[in-house]
């Protein structure tokens, strides 16, 4: 007997509709938007660095306007999007790095802890280097 | 005695010497206490209707054969309660496989892409028999122990979203089971599985939403061995520039 095997059509554009009715894959896509925010505050780092190399007079105006509502509001929104993209990254590191101590694992809760003490110290160092 | 609460069962059928394309049947079933997805589908098969295909084997969540969405999850038929479950229960083929008749889908992909991983020790030189067998110590075995448990159910593939649009992809289990055997300290194939691992049908097609671990019924973290290979695959691609091997 012939075969005929029926294949589920899969729409390229809605295909993630399908799963998007469970939470675990919400929380995916809202880390996946998080790299819009920072991508955009990443090319206004880069607009200021340009700026700099322009002169005294545009990195004025281009600070200027990073104090403007629109701008603020946006710096607000990039910042909580970095914090969830960095908290849900350090969750997962024990699955992408477990480590080994003798016959066993170390804790994962520790290998995230690790992670959050090392991203407080260097916000602290940037934060006196700024300061300073 | 309370007497026992039926339920409907509703299964997406394809019978494809009649049908064009699937669709839902009903049936009601008694549902006893310690009844599972799989008790009712043999209920139906014995009492109702005959025609209806699945795939089962040992009834209790070792040979992997009973993998369907139950209301949209991919869940082992028997290891899923109905007492756990509203008056309606919806049973479809594990989705992102083609469908071979009703609840039975076309498996041969990844049978292929595990057989090309090698899912098995390699040895360069065979060590001879009278030289006794190959010690492990404890360490060793732990490393990579929770990915021997992986039973090939396939409901990882139904749950990741990136195999639903690129059925390329060598998918969650066979990569976790390449990742078992080259963690293993008596094998030597890492070279020749890595061929695969790394191209682009391999570990890069993953975006680690998780969803593969999330979803194992034997508690095995296929999400966390496509991670790592990442990271070997990578110290691989710049140590070829310093000249390196592994």
């Amino acid at each position: 007997m012939s075969r005929k095997p029926y294949i589920r059509p899969v729409p390229k554009t809605s295909w993630y509709m399908k799963y998007m009715k469970h939470d675990r894959y919400k929380r995916y896509m809202l880390r996946e938007v998080t790299c819009i925010f920072i991508g955009i505050y990443t090319a206004i780092i880069v607009l200021g660095l340009y700026n700099l190399s322009e002169g005294q007079e545009s990195f004025d105006l281009f600070m200027a306007t990073l104090r403007t509502p629109g701008a603020l509001v946006f710096h607000l929104f990039a910042l909580s999007f970095a914090f969830y993209h960095s908290a849900t990254w350090f969750n997962v590191t024990p699955q992408a790095m477990p480590l080994m101590k003798g016959d066993d694992f170390v804790s994962g809760s520790l290998i995230i802890r690790v992670h959050y003490a090392a991203w407080a110290a260097v916000s602290l160092v940037i934060l006196f280097v700024v300061g300073a | 005695m309370s007497e026992t609460r039926t339920i409907k069962i509703e299964i997406l059928r394809y019978r494809p010497e009649i049908d064009s394309s699937p669709v839902l049947q009903s049936y009601r079933v008694p549902c006893p206490q310690e009844w599972v997805v799989l008790d009712a589908l043999d209920y139906i098969k014995n009492n109702i209707d005959s025609s209806l295909s699945y795939r089962w084997s040992c009834h209790m969540a070792v040979c992997g054969s009973c993998g369907v969405m139950v209301n949209g999850e991919p869940m082992l038929a028997c290891k899923t309660f109905l007492r756990e479950m509203g008056d309606t229960v919806r049973v479809e083929p594990l989705l992102n496989f083609p469908i071979e008749r009703d609840l039975v889908v076309v498996i041969d992909d990844f049978l292929e892409n595990l057989k090309s991983l090698k899912p098995y020790i390699i040895r360069k030189t065979e060590k001879p028999v009278e030289e006794g067998t190959h010690l492990q110590t404890h360490a060793q075995l732990k490393r990579f122990k929770q990915y021997t448990l992986c039973i090939n159910c396939l409901l990882c593939y139904a749950a990741c979203p990136q195999y639903a649009l690129n059925t390329n992809f060598i998918g969650p289990s066979a990569l976790a089971l390449a990742h078992r055997y080259n963690l293993d300290s008596r094998d030597e194939g890492y070279a020749m599985r890595q061929e695969i691992v790394a191209s682009p049908e391999g570990v890069w097609e993953c975006s680690f939403v998780g969803a593969c671990s999330e979803v194992c019924p034997k508690h095995v973290d296929p999400a966390s061995a496509v991670q790592q290979m990442k990271i070997t695959s990578t110290k691989d691609y710049f140590l070829r520039f310093l000249g390196g091997k592994r």
